[in-house]
């Protein structure tokens, strides 16, 4: 059933591949739509045949290369099934955005459904090589998407974000071989090594392993001073590709930090909690602050994904104080899975609408618009939801995260957790600028090209279509949080008994 | 000692392939000019019989053959199989520009010597018999890196032929001083000699020996003829020459390792990790800013040889050793096979400039590109990632982590000219030069990429195969 989830979008782009040249982009592009909806129906069949108990559920464990420790284990629990749900959502809105899409068309949803087996992969894996197998291909798939389909200088910000990210993935992977090496026997199972705590007592060996695959993981999610090839990879990315970059992959770091160097290193962790405390602090502040001097507009909503991305370090450090109330932690810990949640939903759409603007002005620069919002109302309302949203205002998933987030810190990270709030400050002050410079006052729009240079047409249906369901999604979570957190509170509770030991 | 061992069963695949070349050498006389891809014919022929008497050696027992000097066991069997399935590569690469060349059976002869070659380096187990080895795999070597008879083919020839000679002058120096440290020449005998021997008088005579077989695998500091015998050959000969040699120069050199400089004193292990973190960078380095596809695999050659050189660093330390050598080695030599098959795909392109579009016109041939380079990075799941995988597990075991940590960090650094060559790819092309070349190339080109990711993924029969522990 999982195996089936992860490997129909590259059955499917294999398919896609192998059709003739002359296939009508509208067939390629119905595929494509109809495979993530699939994908989506899939997971919610799982996700009702899910059991919160917090224990791994849907597992397949077959043999794979033995004599080197690895296998194909794959499992869902309540870490992973949120985040796979989150996944499928964004693909399904971006190939429901890229509906008017003509270059490469069949290239391109051939990418994307690639991409896609490789993020609910990861969020499935339960094998260190498998787990660093879709990390990698998933950097592969978005290289391509990001040079072939950016914006002017594409290619040297690909490039950036190839180097980066896979420097940190080969950090990553010294950390496992690490982890391998401990072992006895040796052995890549996340599972095994879990239940084995290998390091435990040997400190200095436990500190070398947390720190190679926190460096690795901390250049994907990323954080401070990890982030520099973040803004350049948002800016020349194409929509969906800034869309999948921020919603889900930025995502596959923190969940490493859940998933892997939390339960597998918990001595190392409490040791050094307070450096990702530290860390997330600095990326929730110095990422608002860099994102209030932005004038382009998809620029600041990437540094505001730094900033977001803080919160969940701050939150998981905070976690690691044992000595603390059971229930704070455990709130900071449900918090961090669901800011995950809440922040894919939320910048896919500020995403989706940045795109929008683009495609009618053909530039990100706030200063050269103005007055948006009287020849696209629906545009500034959905912007205005999303920012609103996004900066943490009581009714959507946000708040709920942000709130579990602090209100749990507080506790065992009382000054951390204060300056932490200054950031919420910040990032609402620079949204309510940013909506202020585009939507109000006198009507201003970039000189264009000659032909279109008049018109600033609303949202069209696929756009609407695109965006409407984020937002309505990132809406319910916020009012009825309890199915999600439901799934969620079981396993930070087996997180927090894993991180006692 | 006595008894000499002369079974030539034992070593059939070295047999087949010496009576192929010498009858592909008077056949090649004979038959007239279109007719000479039957000499072509029957070099596959023997590879691929070869292959076969391999593996079924392989199965057998350890054995050794011609009065111990030449070992038939994991090691060598393994080593015989990566080797013929190389040329193999190679000849189908040769195929299609060679047709109806004045001198295409001599070519074949050529490659078929220089295999062999390598084939005993790889199963030497005797210094002398080592030194002849060098010198069969050296001598046809030159001669093919100078085959096209341009300018650039002389000079390429002329250059590995100088570095050639004197290494191989300095490595019989080498053997001499070791046959005066340890009075013998077979391996055994040296490993129970050399530890009694004069410190200074080993060091010396291994230093001088490892210089030789330094050059066959193209590592750092006599790796100075790389660039340019890859650039001045041919497309097919560079393939051959940055690939086929090392496997066997590798397999001697662990041989070594293991063998007689196992218990002596001399600090090999620190000698070839210092050479391989050499090699490494200064390859990569160097191919940073090459413009030229063939120069830029080159230098990628030397920096690949660094890795490879890891678990040789950490024989005896770790029990992975071994297994992790072999196969990032049949990793390699798929996949650098493969990438130097796209560039006969493509002669025309010489430049990364060159390649600006190819992947809307061949997208086939774009994506095994795609593969080979990426799987060269080490990205999963091919191959070499696994291979990798297992180089760094074996380092990091033997207690050379500072060596593993700057081998990630040298393939961050790879990483980044081999995507200075897949970039131009996907981009618009600004001017036309037709993307033709030989099928064969192309078929070759895509099938090494299927095979990289297919050992990749279906690694486990060919690890357990490698686990079996080296004759001592």
């Amino acid at each position: 059933m999982l195996t089936a989830l992860i490997l129909l979008p590259t059955a499917v782009a294999t398919l896609l591949l192998c059709l003739p040249r002359t296939t009508p982009r509208r067939l390629i592009l119905a595929l494509w739509t109809a495979t993530t909806a699939v994908e989506l129906a899939l997971t919610m069949t799982v996700w009702a045949g899910y059991q919160p108990d917090g224990a791994m559920q849907y597992e397949t464990h077959v043999e794979w290369i033995p004599s080197a420790g690895v296998s194909y284990h794959i499992g869902i629990d309540g870490l992973s099934l949120p985040l796979m749900a989150m996944t499928c959502v964004l693909f399904l809105a971006c190939a429901v955005y890229a509906l008017r899409e003509t270059r490469r068309v069949r290239e391109f949803a051939a990418l994307f459904l690639f991409l896609q087996t490789t993020c609910l992969g990861l969020f499935a894996a339960l094998d260190l090589i498998l787990f660093f197998l879709f990390f990698d291909l998933s950097i592969v798939a978005m290289y391509f998407i990001i040079a072939g389909w950016g914006h002017t200088a594409a290619h040297r910000a690909a490039l950036k974000f190839f180097l980066y990210t896979f420097l940190g993935s080969l950090a990553l992977l010294l950390g496992f071989i690490g982890l391998y090496l401990a072992a006895d026997p040796h052995t890549f199972d996340i599972v095994e090594l879990t239940e084995e705590n290998p390091l435990s007592g040997r400190s200095l060996y436990g500190a070398l392993v947390l720190l190679a695959i926190g460096v690795g993981l901390a250049v994907k999610t990323p954080t401070i001073p990890f982030h520099t090839w973040l803004p350049p990879a948002h800016t020349e990315a194409p929509t969906i590709g800034s869309v999948v970059l921020a919603g889900v992959l930025l995502k596959m770091g923190t969940y490493g930090f859940l998933r892997i160097a939390m339960p597998v290193l918990p001595g190392a962790w409490r040791e050094y909690a307070l450096v990702f405390v530290v860390v997330g602090v600095v990326s929730v502040l110095y990422g608002a602050l860099v994102a209030m001097a932005q004038t382009d507009f998809k620029r600041m909503i990437a540094y505001t994904s730094v900033n977001h991305m803080g919160y969940i370090l701050l939150a998981i450090g905070a976690a690691a104080a044992v000595d603390a109330s059971a229930q704070s932690r455990q709130l900071a810990m449900s918090g961090a899975v669901f800011q995950m949640v809440s922040h894919g939903l939320l910048t896919g759409a500020l995403f989706l609408l940045s795109g929008v603007l683009y495609e009618r002005g053909r530039t990100y620069e706030m200063t050269r618009y103005s007055g948006v919002a009287d020849r696209a109302p629906v545009f500034a309302a959905l912007t205005g939801v999303a920012a609103f949203a996004s900066l943490g205002l009581p009714g959507f998933s946000g708040f709920i995260a942000e709130f579990q987030i602090l209100a749990g810190s507080l506790g065992p990270q009382p000054v951390a957790t204060g300056l932490a709030l200054l950031g919420i400050l910040i990032t609402a002050a620079l949204l309510l600028r940013a909506m202020q410079q585009v939507f109000l006052g006198p009507t201003r729009l970039p000189a264009l090209a000659p032909g279109a240079a008049k018109a600033f047409p609303d949202l069209r249906p696929h756009e609407s279509a695109a965006i409407v369901p984020l937002l309505a999604l990132g809406t319910v979570l916020g009012l009825l949080p309890r199915f999600v957190l439901d799934v969620v509170e079981p396993t930070s509770r087996t997180l927090l008994e894993l991180l006692a030991r | 000692m006595n008894e000499m061992n002369e079974n030539p069963l034992d070593i059939l695949p070295e047999v087949m392939l010496a009576a192929s070349a010498v009858i592909g050498l008077l056949l090649g006389a004979w038959l007239p000019r279109h007719r000479q891809w039957m000499v072509g014919a029957l070099a596959v022929a023997a590879c691929a019989a070869g292959i076969a008497a391999a593996a079924v050696a392989a199965a057998g027992p350890v054995t050794t053959a011609f009065g111990e000097s030449f070992t038939v066991d994991p090691v060598t069997g393994a080593s015989r199989i990566i080797i013929l399935a190389g040329t193999l590569l190679v000849l189908g690469l040769a195929i299609g520009p060679l047709k109806a060349n004045p001198r295409e059976g001599e070519f074949y002869v050529l490659i078929q010597l220089a295999t062999l070659g390598t084939l005993m380096l790889a199963g030497a187990q005797d210094l002398l018999l080592l030194a002849a080895a060098y010198l069969l795999a050296s001598v046809p070597a030159y001669t093919l890196a100078g085959f096209r008879k341009d300018s650039a083919g002389t000079e390429a020839a002329l250059k590995y032929y100088v570095m050639g000679a004197l290494l191989g002058v300095v490595m019989l120096g080498g053997i001499t001083v070791l046959l005066a440290a340890g009075r013998a020449t077979m391996y055994p005998m040296l490993r129970t000699e050399l530890p009694a021997a004069s410190v200074g008088l080993v060091m010396v005579g291994t230093v001088a020996l490892v210089a030789g077989v330094l050059f066959k695998i193209g590592g750092v500091p006599a790796h100075f003829w790389v660039p340019d015998a890859v650039q001045g050959s041919t497309a097919p000969v560079a393939a051959f020459l940055t690939t086929v040699p090392k496997i066997g120069a590798l397999a001697a050199l662990y041989r070594l390792v293991a063998v007689p400089l196992a218990d002596t004193s001399i600090p090999w292990p620190d000698l070839v990790a210092v050479i391989a973190a050499a090699s490494m960078t200064l390859g990569n380095l160097a191919a940073f800013f090459q413009q030229d596809v063939t120069r830029l695999l080159a230098y990628s050659t030397i920096s690949q040889v660094g890795y490879l050189l890891m678990p040789i660093a950490v024989v005896g330390a770790t029990d992975l050793d071994q297994r992790a050598l072999l196969f990032y080695l049949a990793g390699y030599t798929i996949t650098n096979i493969g990438a130097f098959a796209v560039v006969c795909a493509v002669p025309h392109a010489r430049n990364i400039e060159d390649y600006r579009g190819l992947a809307r016109e061949r997208p086939v041939l774009t994506a095994s590109l795609v593969v080979c380079l990426l799987g060269l990075v080490g990205t999963p799941p091919t191959a070499v990632f696994l291979g990798k995988v297992q180089v760094f597990s074996a380092a990091f075991d033997g207690g050379y982590a500072w060596l593993t940590v700057l081998a990630a960090v040298n393939t961050v650094a790879s990483l980044f000219y081999y995507l200075r060559w897949i970039a131009p790819t996907v981009s618009q092309r600004s001017h036309r030069s037709a993307f033709t070349g030989p099928r064969t190339a192309t078929g070759v080109a895509c099938g090494a990429a299927a095979a990289s990711i297919a050992l990749g993924v279906l690694a486990n029969p060919v690890l357990e195969l490698l686990t079996t522990p080296l004759a001592p």
